[in-house]
């Protein structure tokens, strides 16, 4: 659109080419014991997410649709759907990208459904606190007014894994979730690391027990598909591998090194 | 949440040694002996001299590292493409047993080929 169009648009009726088929997947376990679809024709506007979609059906279409969203901007991560097959952040994740569509909207993979596309997100809210994603400090508590302090490289140093949503995107794209529920998982592991690698933390051996265990990093085999669904670029798969290392060499110093000396 | 001792660190640190050194070395010879010395980009060693090179205690002791590695990495890598791949979890330690004893296996054959040629 030019300069001159967008001067001239009505602010309530933007571009509308045409519609789009939305096939959302329905389960409503009061009525029925399987999940099932319904199709719905929307506007197909350039500037409407997916969850835009969502929100006319419920609005003007059907009002029994469930699912969750909150900040439409991509940082509350709760509008977690699986779009087309891929596990997807619906507020940011464009229907003119599934033109001419359909658009199939299911609930993310690997988690128990509740209603329509609204998953349990329990099994991840009892795993994060297992690894402690808070600063751990020793016994001292700092004078009232006192600061920890931190260069810019040492917050380089896990500013990406505090980017993290909480969106669990990744755990519905890693297969190794799929087949082993006790695996930790892709953002519980990218969190501990966010703590582990802060300066002003000291609860790298607190973490241990949990992320060095075989439902912590070593249940991982390195797919990679945790890296590609995250929105946030927060790279779960390569925090994963930097913990193996860590954990790896440390049990090689505890195999060879006495007590004291590690 | 399991807290044990388990293996699999030493697994994996053979696991990614492997793939580390196979990922720098075979290249490097694929490259010299498909490529480079049948194009004659560069003179191809004599045989005498590849064959004093090759029968040199440290560039066996190289190959087998490099065999030993591999066969490892492989055993690894196997091994979870059979548990998860095949969907062959119940039979976890059968697997490991069959796919490490084969690197073993493996390993003492490298080492008795290369011996022979000292
Ligand atoms: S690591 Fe990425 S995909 Fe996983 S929960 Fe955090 S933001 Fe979402
Ligand atoms: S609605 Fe908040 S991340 Fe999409």
């Amino acid at each position: 659109m030019s300069e001159t169009d967008d001067k001239h648009a009505v602010p309530d009726m933007p571009d509308t080419t045409g519609t789009i088929t939305m096939e959302v997947a329905r389960f409503r376990p009061d009525r029925e014991s399987e999940p099932s679809w319904d199709s719905y024709d929307v506007p197909l506007r350039k500037e409407w997410a997916v969850l835009d979609g969502l929100n006319h059906i419920k609005d003007q279409l059907d009002g029994t649709l469930s699912y969750r969203w909150s900040c439409r901007m991509g940082i509350c991560g709760s509008c977690g759907m699986t779009v087309n097959g891929e596990p997807k952040l619906t507020c940011s994740t464009f229907l003119t990208d599934y033109a001419p569509g359909p658009v199939r909207v299911e609930p993310l993979a690997n988690f128990p459904v509740i209603r329509d596309l609204v998953v349990d997100i329990e099994d991840f809210m009892a795993k994060l606190p297992t690894v402690k994603p808070w600063l751990v400090s020793g016994d001292e508590e700092p004078a009232e007014d006192s600061e920890y302090r931190q260069t810019p490289a040492e917050m380089d140093d896990y500013r990406r894994y505090s980017m993290c949503i909480n969106c669990m995107l990744c755990y519905s794209a890693c297969p190794v979730y799929a087949l082993d529920p006790d695996f930790i998982g892709p953002a519980a592991i990218a969190l501990a690391q966010r703590y582990n690698l802060d300066s002003r933390d000291e609860g790298n051996e607190d973490r241990r027990d949990v992320l060095a265990s075989a439902e912590g990093v070593w249940a991982c085999t390195f797919v990679g598909e945790c890296s590609v669904a995250c929105p946030k670029d927060v790279d779960p798969a390569g925090a994963i591998q930097r913990y193996k290392l860590t954990a790896a060499t440390q049990a090689v110093k505890d195999l060879l090194l006495p007590r004291g000396a590690r | 949440m399991t807290t044990k001792r388990s293996p699999e660190p030493f697994a994996w640190l053979l696991f990614s040694s492997g793939g580390m050194a196979a990922a720098m070395l075979i290249p490097v010879l694929l490259l010299l002996f498909g490529i480079v010395f049948p194009l004659g980009w560069l003179s191809a060693p004599s045989h005498d001299r590849l064959a004093a090179v090759l029968t040199h205690p440290v560039t066996l002791l190289v190959l087998f590292g490099l065999c030993v590695l591999a066969l490892f990495h492989w055993a690894h890598r196997f091994r979870y493409t059979l548990y998860d791949g095949l969907q062959l979890r119940k039979a976890a330690p059968v697997i490991a047993v069959l796919c490490y004893g084969g690197a073993a296996v493996g390993s003492v054959i490298a080492a008795f080929v290369l011996i022979r040629a000292l």
